[in-house]
């Protein structure tokens, strides 16, 4: 198992006051809460800081975890001394808020047995106590939130065995995916939580959607934006043209005059729903290359016969 | 493993949920969400109190703040502002995604 320094997570040093301690926590849980934070990893970060705190913010524990010596490195293999804690008292639960369950090997193996039996008979713990609500993030592609999909999802969660040591089990559920879903709307799939105490409820899990980057399309709420090259003809004298959509191509007509940047709505082929959102196209107008001598010809023929000055009104004149 | 298909509820804005609902969905107090609500934090459909619906967007905001007041130690007008500011913050990233 690995050695774990809990002075390097919180970022304080060996001999800092059980003040600056609290302060670091503080600073550190608001930092990587995962409904503050969006990084990725925020929420092994919150619960990281969280079991540090607990040993370090109780000064017996404290106190134990000093005598291991200042010489271990975080990660390398540990396994603690026989008799270590000989000497120490530990009050247990009685400090604690935060999530046991979620504690590392490295904790368990520390603090693991006077810290489990204190919790288990910490406040409502005792029998009929609601399970634990789970949460998850599931990427969908935005064509699922049109049709609507099934999607696998793994769920890692640590779980108490019979000799109260936690272990990691993985789940895969099968969730309906409903049509008309939006980025950053959850799901909740009731009695899929945490499983509870006694005669105590399951708790739930909550999905939350989001959506993979698509390589076409942009998503705003339930809008969905397309940037669509169009030649500078097509713009200026209008055109029907076939459009891409992720319910399969339409027929657009393109105005005559059409600016880079105009959004030409689809209505209601946006994200389905009630109401479904909009599709826009925003054009964006492409220059032929003038790689020929005949297109560099064409281009000097504008030129000379449309007397055009995009810069007319900036007080510049056309040399 | 299981291999059934589960269909959960989309916590959207169509969903009504009672402040029961949301006590359970929270393990709170009916008065903590009803000081949520007068703080502002929560905005319910209808006037009387035993009436009031509330949507599923309202339902994650009440179980943010009780994260929030449970793992920070935030007071409930700290946590209204908190979760003005995530919305405010969630808006910016959502044009972000637009712009790259």
């Amino acid at each position: 198992m690995d050695f774990k320094d809990y002075y390097k997570i919180m970022d304080v040093e060996r001999t800092a006051s059980q003040d600056e301690i609290k302060r670091a926590y503080r600073k550190l849980a608001r930092k990587y809460h995962p409904d503050v934070s969006k990084e990725a990893d925020a929420e092994a970060r919150f619960k990281e800081v969280g079991e540090a705190y607990e040993v370090l913010k109780d000064p017996e524990k404290r106190a134990a975890y000093d005598q291991l010596g200042a010489n271990w490195k975080a990660g390398q293999d540990f396994n603690p001394p026989p008799d270590w804690d000989a000497g120490f008292e530990f009050s247990g639960g009685g400090f604690t808020g935060g999530d046991a369950s979620a504690y590392s090997d490295f904790f368990e193996s520390l603090f693991g047995h006077d810290f489990r039996s204190a919790q288990a008979g910490r406040g409502q713990a005792g029998f009929g106590a609601h399970g634990e609500d789970h949460h998850a993030r599931v990427q969908i592609d935005l064509e699922d939130a049109y049709h609507g999909a099934t999607r696998g999802i793994t769920l890692q969660h640590p779980e108490l065995d019979s000799s109260g040591h936690v272990t990691t089990r993985q789940r895969t559920l099968n969730v309906k995916i409903p049509r008309g879903v939006k980025q950053g709307q959850r799901i909740r799939l009731t009695g899929q939580g945490a499983p509870g105490m006694g005669a105590g409820q399951a708790g739930d899990l909550y999905l939350e959607i989001e959506f993979k980057p698509h390589g076409m399309y942009r998503v705003d709420g339930h809008d969905v934006y397309l940037d669509l090259p169009v030649t500078p003809w097509e713009a200026a004298l209008g055109a029907a043209i076939k459009v891409p959509t992720p319910e399969g191509p339409v027929d657009l007509k393109i105005p005559k005059a059409t600016r880079t940047g105009q959004k030409l709505r689809l209505k209601a082929r946006g994200i389905p729903g009630k109401p479904p959102g909009d599709f826009y196209v925003v054009p964006q107008i492409t220059l032929p290359p003038a790689d020929t001598d005949a297109a560099k010809a064409l281009y000097r023929k504008m030129e000379q016969d449309l007397a055009y000055d995009p810069r007319s009104k900036m007080g510049v004149k056309t040399s | 493993m299981n291999q059934k298909t589960l269909s959960g509820i989309l916590l959207d804005e169509h969903l009504e949920l009672s402040l029961n609902d949301l006590c359970r969905a929270c393990s709170s107090s009916a008065e903590w969400i009803i000081e949520l609500v007068e703080e502002g934090a929560l905005e319910p459909i209808g006037q009387e109190q035993s009436g009031w619906r509330f949507t599923g967007k309202s339902l994650c905001r009440a179980q943010t703040a009780m994260r929030l007041q449970r793992d920070l130690g935030i007071n409930l007008a700290g946590i209204a502002l908190a979760l003005d500011l995530l919305d405010e913050i969630e808006a910016m990233r959502a044009q972000l995604r637009q712009l790259e």
